[in-house]
């Protein structure tokens, strides 16, 4: 049972990386899981001009199950600092690296909602700035 | 011993064994619950959602296939007859097994969702007017919600809702004020399959009835777990699906009054559902045909009529007794586990064999997830009623279900895992 949600997915439950709420964010969006009612919301700071943004700071709030509230957590560890243009190239299988636990199909989408809610942020953000 | 003593002796042997289910032996016929996850016995508590399949129904189902199969109705040649007569058997045998006056009144469908669909369709574009009322509750499956909703807001009707009180029963105290004259339907759980709420049908289908209501019980959670008769009941449709009684997927039941089925248009429209057709336009066939365009799910049903009679060979007392006690044990069991909420009634005379339960600080899916790693298969969600978990205030709960083949010590595999995931989670 343990291999399941080893030391470092409990750690990044119970203390959440870029846990909170950016005020006055560049970004934010909130997505949820209609099957298991699991929940994120992102908020993302920029910098950088024309087509050369970077995320400068992120933040997540949220609930629902370990897995889902662990990857967030994971994944704005992994994208800050990284450009736009980097993140929206993430393959949903670097999300899986970063979990690390093998993981049944259902729960798949619990691991990838945070990165979910990332992707779609900056699209609309892209969209906004056009 | 003298025979007289002996004799007295066998009788009340047999009633204790006729009053309860002789599970090893019905183990025998699901070989699949012999199967290994994850390196243990596999304990399926997911029957609420879809039942196992004894062999006597794959073997009817794979006899049809091997033996006799070809299209129903059409044919004049000794397959089809074969498939014809198998097919209005089991529609008489599932008529016998709701207590349904004749066969014409079981309309098969695909499953319970769409007999609801097909009376929100049929019946409620057909006799509903803009300002009309239809009542149904809190703890509905989607599958006896959204049909309604979609309903109410194309055609301007108003849908109400029973309450349920804090222990999760229907609240009837306010049935009398939401029961108003333009209430022109009410459809109901006769079981939750969240709660596992068990609602005597009769008050309300009386009440409605004076207020000049039909009434629709869903019967997906009560027909495979305990005699239902619809003559008793006296409501006007009774829906179910066969995959949650051992039957297959892919066949669902509607039961209906004669002179409701008659009056109501078709729903799907096409072959065998029509008497004739002419350029002027079709005539309709009678019930429940009228009701059955194109081919029907035939093996399917032929496989819901193998499943009826397990069911009726087992006896539904027996069932609804077995699930009774299994039940009242693991809501014993499952009291005693520190940070556990039972979710529902916790008296399990009205209550069906489904323990919802949450855990303190363990989401349900991660429950489900660590559980599984230890063969024991619960679902986690919220088990398609999402209006009832938001009235709960929960975003999602951990069911166990029970059914004819789970054994007490099944319950106790539940109880330990749950424990082992406690510990893995360090709560
Ligand atoms: C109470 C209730 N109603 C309706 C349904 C819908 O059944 P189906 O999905 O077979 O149509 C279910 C199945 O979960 C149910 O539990």
């Amino acid at each position: 049972m343990q291999d399941l949600y080893r030391e470092h997915i409990l750690d990044h439950y119970e203390n959440p990386r870029h846990h909170g709420v950016i005020e006055h964010a560049d970004i934010s969006h909130e997505e949820s899981n209609p099957l298991c009612g699991d929940r994120i919301r992102i908020d993302v700071k920029l910098d950088g001009e024309g087509n050369r943004y970077r995320i400068a700071d992120a933040a997540f709030t949220g609930d629902g199950c370990i897995i889902s509230q662990a990857a967030a957590s994971m994944l704005l560890e992994d994208v800050v600092g990284k450009s736009v243009d980097e993140v929206e190239q993430i393959e949903p299988q670097h999300m899986l690296d970063l979990v690390g636990i093998p993981l049944t199909a259902a729960r798949v989408k619990c691991a990838l909602l945070g990165l979910k809610v990332l992707k779609t942020g900056i699209k609309l953000w892209k969209l906004q700035q056009t | 011993m003298n025979d007289e003593r002996w004799a007295a002796g066998q009788a009340g042997a047999l009633d204790a064994r006729s009053a309860m289910l002789d599970v090893r032996r019905i183990r025998a016929d699901f070989p699949i619950l012999a199967q290994q996850v994850n390196g243990k016995r596999v304990v399926f508590l997911d029957s609420a959602a879809s039942s196992q399949k004894p062999i006597q129904v794959l073997q009817a189902m794979d006899d049809v296939y091997h033996r006799a199969y070809a299209n129903v109705h059409r044919g004049v040649y000794a397959f089809s007859e074969a498939a014809t007569q198998r097919y209005d058997q089991a529609r008489e045998k599932v008529a016998r097994f709701i207590g349904a006056p004749s066969a014409e009144q079981i309309v098969f469908t695909r499953n319970a969702t769409e007999a609801l669909n097909l009376l929100a369709y049929s019946y409620g574009r057909h006799f509903l007017r803009p300002g009309d009322e239809i009542l149904i509750t809190e703890l509905e499956h989607h599958a006896n919600f959204v049909p309604w909703q979609v309903l109410a807001q194309e055609h301007g009707l108003v849908l109400k809702f029973i309450p349920i009180t804090p222990d999760g029963r229907l609240d009837l105290d306010k049935l009398d004020e939401l029961l108003t004259p333009r209430t022109k339907l009410v459809s109901f759980a006769h079981v939750s399959n969240v709660l596992g709420t068990i609602t005597d049908p009769r008050p309300i289908v009386q009440r409605a009835h004076a207020a000049g209501a039909k009434v629709i019980v869903d019967g997906s959670q009560s027909v495979p777990h305990m005699p239902v008769n619809v003559g008793e009941m006296d409501c006007d449709f009774l829906v179910f699906s066969g995959h949650k009684m051992l039957g297959p997927t892919g066949i669902g039941v509607l039961y209906g009054k004669r002179e409701l089925l008659e009056a109501m248009p078709p729903f799907l429209t096409g072959g065998d559902m029509i008497s004739a057709v002419g350029f002027d336009g079709p005539r309709w066939n009678d019930v429940p045909l009228k009701f059955e365009a194109g081919t029907p799910a035939f093996v399917e049903a032929i496989g819901l009529g193998a499943a009826v009679d397990y069911l009726s060979a087992l006896g539904m007392d027996a069932v609804r007794a077995h699930e009774r006690e299994i039940t009242a044990y693991a809501l014993e069991r499952m009291s005693e586990v520190p940070g556990a909420q039972i979710i529902g009634p916790n008296d399990p005379e009205i209550r069906g064999g489904v323990v919802t339960f949450t855990l303190d600080r363990v989401h349900p899916h991660d429950l489900a997830s660590l559980l599984d790693r230890e063969g024991v298969a619960i679902r986690a969600g919220h088990h398609c009623a999402q209006p009832l978990h938001i009235r709960l205030g929960l975003n999602a709960t951990a069911r166990a279900s029970f059914y004819i083949y789970n054994e007490r010590h099944e319950v106790d595999a539940l109880i330990e895992a749950i424990y082992k995931a406690k510990a893995a989670l360090k709560r």
